[in-house]
């Protein structure tokens, strides 16, 4: 018991970090319907810029701060090799962002180097211990509440703002957005931006607990996943996709030891299970809207 | 006044869809524009309001002038904070947002007079304030021509373009769409009307042109239109008379242009 509920909280943990990964990809999916690739390099270099950073501001200006730079990165990359390409087929730009990534991700391992790099969290491998000997790592906690923050902050903003209400009219129907006199291209911006922004706190929080090393891209191989079964345009899907995933992840790395036939590292692929078993339920995802149809 | 003067449109670098076009409508008229499907009505709609760079469309004479200053090079944003707004054909509501939400949308560029404008909007269309909570994909084609053109009046336009706002709606319903408009022309919004429905659109017209392939082939007042034999055969349905004249108005139409 006591193990179950350790490795559902750590699979919370863990699951919100995909969750913010998995609403980048939304957001940009959303507003340009390109699913960008550059996200798991935007992840790295946030983390990286963090460990820079973390010196002269702490870690949670520090954070700030590369969120907010790695948004303007994201924001730059959008102009310089997303924004000539409106109008062309989607895979293209798609490959175009899988060269963003490949191209931002050498230069920031560069800014790495030999040395072991931390983001100089305050919570390192701390735990609290609950009544019933479970124990909580504190970096799991701080991880949900920063998730549940973001996304608090993102639902106002689609919800309430101008800005926001215009993204979403876009990501409907851009022509008719025009016509209201929505810049769709600041739109495209912004979601990058935004994107960029939320893979910076996503990949930080990864390196929480360990140091950042070149193979943390890796982790956002896992939003694929979550992103997919949580229904590709869905934010909602995308956080609870990404809490499954965590979730499952983690109860199969607890108990994978009493099935030694399936190998001893068989949690790697369960978020690609998971996706497999929920698309052949609901082929457009747990959340993925099929078009609002007057019937 | 809003005026277009001689307007050349391209789509693809290879279709020559207006072909010297000019037409011009008085601030706080009413101005009917007709014509058979393909005619180019819709391509001069999206030449005046910026869009037509989203269909690979590009201006390459003439000029569309707001007050005298020319609009044609600015995008759909700037032209939509000068006051001319395009309500497009089939409604293009929102189907994911609520009613209100596409209301709110409408003022993108007006944040400033909103709440003011959403009230004077819900008291022109009853049937939204009483919806303004439901998602728009579920009204009917009437509600959400009428939130069409709401969210259009919303960033307070003084010049609105109509294109085919009575497409698939059913005759009392385009009576209803009728009296809308002279109401709104009425606040002082002039109206540019492009409908397929010659009866409706020249009833509360002031002016009217009628468009074919690409051209303006006949400019009167729409009283003289409505009264006009061609018109009458072509547009409201009246054929009385032999193929002969037929051809004659295809030759009229020659010297015409």
């Amino acid at each position: 018991m006591k193990d179950f509920v350790e490795s559902v909280l750590r699979g919370i943990g863990t699951g919100s970090v995909y969750a913010l990964l998995g609403l980048g990809f939304v957001i940009i999916y959303k507003a340009t319907r390109v699913i960008s690739f550059a996200q798991p390099a935007f992840m790295l270099a946030g983390a990286v810029l963090v460990t820079y950073l973390v010196g002269p501001l702490g870690f949670f200006l520090g954070l700030a701060a590369a969120a907010v730079l790695t948004g303007g990165l994201a924001l730059g990359v959008e102009r310089l090799a997303v924004r000539p390409m409106i109008g062309r087929p989607v895979f293209t730009v798609a490959i175009i962002t899988l060269g963003i990534d490949i191209a931002v991700r050498v230069v920031v391992n560069a800014a790495i180097g030999l040395d072991v790099r931390q983001v100089g969290d305050p919570w390192g491998l701390k735990v609290w211990k609950l009544p019933g000997g479970v124990q909580v790592e504190q970096r799991h906690v701080a991880m949900v509440l920063t998730t549940a923050v973001l996304i608090a902050l993102l639902f106002v903003f689609f919800r309430y703002t101008r800005t926001g209400l215009a993204m979403r009219a876009a990501s409907y129907d851009q022509e008719a957005a025009l016509a209201q006199g929505v810049s769709v291209g600041a739109v495209f911006a912004l979601s990058w931006a935004l994107a960029g922004a939320l893979a910076a706190v996503a990949g930080t929080f990864a390196a929480v607990g360990g140091s950042v090393s070149e193979s943390l891209w890796l982790i956002a191989l896992t939003a694929l996943p979550v992103i997919i079964l949580g229904g590709l345009d869905s934010l909602p899907g995308a956080v609870i996709g990404g809490l499954a995933v965590g979730t499952v992840q983690e109860l199969t790395a607890t108990y994978q030891g009493s099935l030694p036939w399936l190998g001893g590292n068989i949690s790697v692929v369960t978020p690609y299970v998971v996706m497999f078993l929920v698309l052949l339920v609901r082929p457009y995802g747990l959340f993925g809207t099929r078009e609002v149809e007057r019937v | 006044m809003l005026r277009v003067q001689n307007l050349e449109v391209v789509y693809d670098d290879v279709m020559l869809v207006l072909r010297g076009v000019s037409l011009q409508v008085p601030p706080g008229r009413i101005v009917a524009l007709l014509g058979a499907n393909g005619a180019g009505k819709t391509t001069l709609l999206r030449a005046l309001s910026g869009l037509l760079g989203v269909h690979d469309g590009a201006i390459t004479k003439g000029a569309v002038t707001l007050d005298e200053k020319p609009i044609h090079r600015l995008r759909p944003a700037a032209v939509v904070r000068r006051g001319v707004t395009q309500v497009m054909e089939g409604r293009r509501t929102f189907a994911e947002l609520t009613v209100e939400e596409n209301l709110r949308l409408g003022a993108h560029t007006r944040p400033k007079g909103r709440a003011e404008a959403l009230e004077r909007m819900y008291g022109l269309f009853p049937v939204l304030a009483q919806r303004r909570g439901s998602v728009a994909g579920y009204l009917s084609g009437g509600e959400q021509q009428m939130l069409a053109m709401g969210r259009a009046l919303m960033s307070d336009p003084a010049y609105l373009l109509l294109d085919e706002p009575s497409l698939g709606l059913a005759p009392r319903l385009v009576e209803q769409v009728r009296d809308l408009i002279v109401q709104i022309n009425r606040a002082g919004t002039g109206v540019l009307l492009v409908e397929q429905n010659a009866t409706m659109a020249l009833s509360i017209a002031e002016h009217g042109y009628v468009l074919e392939t690409g051209k303006v082939v006949l400019d009167k007042p729409a009283a003289e239109l409505l009264a006009d034999d061609d018109i009458r055969e072509f547009y409201l349905g009246r054929a009385e008379r032999s193929f002969r004249d037929v051809k004659h108005y295809k030759r009229r139409k020659r010297w015409l242009s």
